[in-house]
């Protein structure tokens, strides 16, 4: 396998740096850093600290044993992500860059949040770290998640509602990025997502890849062989390109990152950015994207407000190009069939985003055998999605 | 490459830089609020003494640009414009009347999606004497510097208060001109500059021959006139969106029309006074 990114930041011909000059020295400057703290074992260490003490890792690899006999035959585990302090993945790449932001003497954090998970994950390392902050949020993800603009106020952060285009995560990035080109002197971006410009999906992933390593680990002490099947929702991609970059070398590990599929792949209400969408450019990366044939970015639809978004990681559209992993949608109606399904067979509310990694799951274990092994990453807790799931059933839900 | 000089912008730099004058560069989204609008206003803006356009390409994801062009893009998206649509605004001046040199300012991605060999193409015979590419910072920008240079077209590089050392990487080899931003931060009108902004671009001006000019929130007269005394161009873009955004009510009433247009002309002819043309 080459090592990926190069030093421009390229995964093959995707990723890169398409921003604004303003914000050029300011990258160079985080990637200098982050290669430079990320070689000090006191980083390192202080990381380590805050994912066991504060956050509580290590996740449990669960076999959801009732959940693998209703399927069929094939063992799944299911990497308890959910587990983690604020109850999401996020947090794993929050507390990365918060240190980072306090190495590099930075006093306020910025971010942008689709289902709110990273904003609360923001909000939550700048509490702890004694830093201000400001979440740029869709107008309309506030609505969606009303719960998640609370808690990220309790926490002592500015939640800023995002008015312009689609009021959504592709806007709240824009903002970020806007808000980041004025304030740039002082101001850290924590970005959610494993997209953006170079070294953001570099970082991201490398701050995430705890997901995958431990699932290495914990897998050769549960089975003593590595599976056969990683399976992770995608929406920007981060907690599935955790989950996959310790196994990339692996080649009898295959990977399927789930998109979203929103209300069918064939009408105009998803977000299904590998399967639908083509090469170019967007907030600052060259990766897949939806996209009209002028290269106007298409409004993104799905009942997950973390997977509503038009672009993908860079690395993500690579590791489909070379064939290494594999994307497929999944629509609204079977993440809902899954998510009640993980409910009933585990007692597990898994968030929606994750909820479409079951419901593939949920396809094709039927005609797996036993000597299949599956892990799914569990990304979050689907408290936060009670009142979507609800409005949902009763039909009130619009989009 | 040729020496000879036929880029109707390098033409208008050399002659304004005989008459000791600044040039004065409006920014404009095309389709705001409509095209025929637009080819109206263009010769409004030629009327108040404007030496070069800037004709914005409406983008859904306008990165580098506050609200008012935000909105004048969303405005103009209604109608489809894109890319195409604006070379071919540019022509229809051109063949209108107007002697402006045309910058089209756009995202990369419409470019990008049209095909470099497609754009290059339709550049070369839409009157296009420049390119403004604001999320292509010279790293990413190689082919795009070569393709430009073969059609004689100039590719203007955007250097910013935070730029520094890269600023000698940013000019070198650069045509046309320098886009000195004004201070940190997205387009849109401001009070206040960048602390230091006059050492920057003297400092831009030690790094290149070339004619450099200054934009980002420039709005009143009183700033076009100390830009203009330091720097050889001075761009003027969301304070003549919003003009262009405040008339609309009337552009779009046959009754007042007229009014409307001649509202924008006396707003970008305030910019600066005919006393003040020869510094």
């Amino acid at each position: 396998m080459i090592e990926v990114p190069d030093q421009q930041g390229r995964f093959g011909s995707f990723g890169g740096r398409y921003v604004p000059e303003t914000l050029m020295n300011a990258l160079i400057e985080l990637e200098e850093a982050y290669r430079k703290y990320s070689g000090d074992p006191a980083f390192q260490a202080e990381i380590d600290y805050l994912l066991k003490q504060y956050s509580g890792r290590e996740t449990p690899l669960y076999y959801a044993e009732r959940l693998s006999k209703h399927l069929g035959e094939a063992k799944i585990y299911l990497k308890r992500e959910d587990l983690n302090h604020t109850g999401a993945h996020k947090i794993n790449n929050a507390i990365g860059q918060g240190i980072l932001a306090k190495m590099m003497g930075k006093t306020k954090v910025i971010a942008e949040t689709g289902a709110g998970q990273h904003g609360v994950a923001t909000a939550t390392v700048a509490a702890l770290l004694g830093m201000e902050c400001k979440v740029f949020m869709g107008e309309e993800d506030t609505r969606r998640q009303a719960l998640n603009v609370f808690r990220m106020k309790l926490l002592g952060a500015e939640v800023i509602p995002v008015t312009s285009g689609t009021r959504t995560l592709k806007d709240a990035g824009n903002e970020a990025l806007r808000y980041w080109v004025s304030h740039v002197d002082d101001t850290f971006y924590v970005l959610g997502s494993a997209v953006g410009p170079h070294p953001y999906p570099m970082m991201v992933r490398n701050f995430q890849r705890i997901i995958g390593d431990e699932t290495r680990r914990q897998i050769l002490e549960a089975e003593g062989r590595l599976p056969d099947l990683l399976v992770a929702a995608v929406g920007g991609g981060s907690n599935a390109i955790g989950m996959f970059y310790p196994f990339v070398g692996d080649d009898g590990v295959g990977m399927i990152g789930v998109e979203a599929a929103g209300k069918g792949v064939d009408t105009p209400f998803h977000a299904a950015t590998m399967s639908k969408g083509s090469h170019g450019v967007f907030q600052g990366s060259m990766s897949y994207l939806l996209q009209d044939e002028y290269g106007q970015v298409q409004e993104a639809h799905s009942i997950s407000a973390g997977l509503d978004y038009p672009g993908v990681g860079p690395e993500h559209s690579y590791l489909k190009d070379i064939e290494r992993a594999q994307y497929v949608p999944v629509t609204d109606d079977e993440a809902m069939d899954a998510l009640k399904l993980l409910c009933v067979t585990e007692g597990i509310i898994p968030a929606l985003e994750s909820a479409h990694a079951i419901a593939h799951v949920a396809k094709i274990a039927p005609s797996l055998t036993k000597d299949d092994i599956i892990v799914i990453c569990l990304s979050g807790r689907g408290d936060k999605d009670v009142e979507s799931i609800l409005a949902y059933t009763e039909g009130a839900e619009k989009k | 490459m040729t020496t000879e000089t036929t880029n109707r912008m390098d033409v208008t730099f050399q002659n304004l830089k005989q008459q000791g004058r600044a040039a004065l560069i409006p920014f404009l989204t095309v389709g705001d609020p409509d095209l025929e609008t637009t080819l109206a206003i263009i010769q409004e803006l030629e009327a108040a003494g404007a030496d070069m356009l800037e004709l914005g390409v409406p983008y859904s994801d306008p990165l580098a640009d506050g609200p008012v062009i935000q909105r004048a893009s969303a405005r103009a998206l209604k109608s489809s414009i894109h890319v195409r649509t604006c070379m071919e605004t540019a022509l229809k001046a051109r063949q209108a009347g107007s002697t402006l040199p045309f910058i089209l300012f756009t995202y990369y991605n419409p470019v990008l999606q049209m095909g470099l060999d497609n754009f290059f193409a339709e550049v070369n015979n839409h009157e296009i004497s420049g390119l403004i590419i604001p999320d292509l910072p010279v790293e990413e920008s190689a082919d795009m510097r070569r393709r430009s240079r073969e059609v004689g077209v100039n590719l203007i590089p955007l250097v910013a208060p935070t730029s520094s050392e890269r600023i000698a990487k940013i000019v070198t080899g650069a045509s046309g001109f320098v886009y000195c931003v004004s201070s940190l931060g997205v387009t849109g009108e401001r009070s206040s500059f960048h602390a230091g902004v006059e050492e920057f671009i003297s400092s831009v001006r030690q790094a290149t021959d070339l004619p450099v000019a200054v934009g980002f929130g420039i709005s009143t007269s009183e700033q076009v006139a100390r830009f203009a005394s330091i720097c050889d161009g001075v761009v003027v873009g969301s304070a003549i969106v919003r003009k262009v955004e405040d008339v609309i009510p009337l552009l779009d009433n046959p009754a007042t029309r007229s009014e409307g247009l001649l509202q924008i002309r006396e707003f970008v002819a305030q910019l600066r006074p005919a006393e003040s043309r020869l510094l």
